[in-house]
């Protein structure tokens, strides 16, 4: 089982994190907590998580993402979601996060659509 | 248990590494008895969620405990038990996690995932004195199109052994 591997890039204000692997319990959770936590002390407040290659994530990462989304929102930005795979895209709808996050199936739509 | 039913129990640390383990493990079953993609998805899921309740939940991350997991494969379904030695508990005090106010909690969503994803799902006070999670899922239906070898009446070397 792999790990979860992520890197950063910046498009302007924005910053997207490619990210691959597994966010789940004891492998990607922690880290995409540091991510988003080093992002924010940086000051980077637009965020955009990439998950087209994240195949799989468990409650634990459900948790890590709702509580990013929270961090970032509470410094005043913004965090969204790209490129879900099924797995991940179904995981959200059935427990409604779908209707939470602002998601798209596009990178140019997701950078553009920053206020 | 009837006298078909095929048994398989573990005792696991209560250590984050056990989630894994227990996952791998009844995937590997689940694989060798011809579930789908899919199904050993929301199998493997199950597992995890539960072995994650009982690490942090049930037994709170105390490593003198133990988890213990158990599958039985019946003659229609993949049956899966985790154990802690916690407290125990009640699946009416846990929270909904879809409603409104909990829809940005970061926990709470474990017990919601295993109800979805297996046939049956029920908590119960464990011998090992805390709860005992019973969860199940029906073996697929004999289709004519199966060619992947890995049917459950193949005889798979993977499948686990008859208890005495």
């Amino acid at each position: 089982m792999p790990a979860l591997f992520l890197t950063s890039r910046d498009d302007g204000p924005i910053t997207l994190v490619d990210l691959s692997g597994r966010i789940a319990l004891g492998e990607g959770s922690a880290l995409l907590r540091k991510t988003i936590r080093d992002l924010l002390e940086g000051g980077r407040l637009k965020i955009v998580l990439n998950l087209g290659d994240v195949n799989y994530i468990d409650s634990s990462g459900i948790g890590e993402l709702v509580s990013g989304f929270t961090a970032v929102r509470n410094r005043g930005g913004e965090l969204k979601l790209l490129n879900l795979t099924r797995k991940v895209h179904d995981l959200l709808q059935i427990t409604k996060l779908f209707t939470v996050f602002d998601v798209y199936s596009d990178e140019h739509t997701a950078v553009h659509s920053f206020k | 248990m009837a006298p078909d039913t095929k048994h398989l129990e573990v005792t696991l640390d209560t250590h984050v590494e056990s989630v894994n383990l227990a996952e791998e493990m009844c995937l590997r079953v689940a694989e060798a008895v011809g579930f789908n993609e899919d199904e050993c998805y929301r199998i493997g899921m199950s597992v995890r969620e539960g072995v994650i309740n009982a690490f942090h939940y049930g037994n709170q991350e105390k490593p003198e405990k133990k988890i213990h997991l158990a599958i039985e494969l019946t003659q229609d379904k993949m049956v899966i038990h985790v154990m802690d030695e916690g407290k125990g508990f009640q699946l009416t005090d846990v929270p909904d996690p879809l409603a409104e106010e909990n829809l940005l909690s970061t926990s709470g969503r474990g017990i919601f995932l295993m109800r979805a994803f297996m046939d049956e799902f029920n908590v119960v006070p464990g011998r090992t004195g805390g709860a005992e999670i019973i969860m199940s899922k029906r073996f697929p239906l004999p289709g004519p199109a199966s060619t992947n070898g890995n049917n459950r009446n193949s005889g798979s070397d993977a499948a686990p052994h008859q208890e005495a």
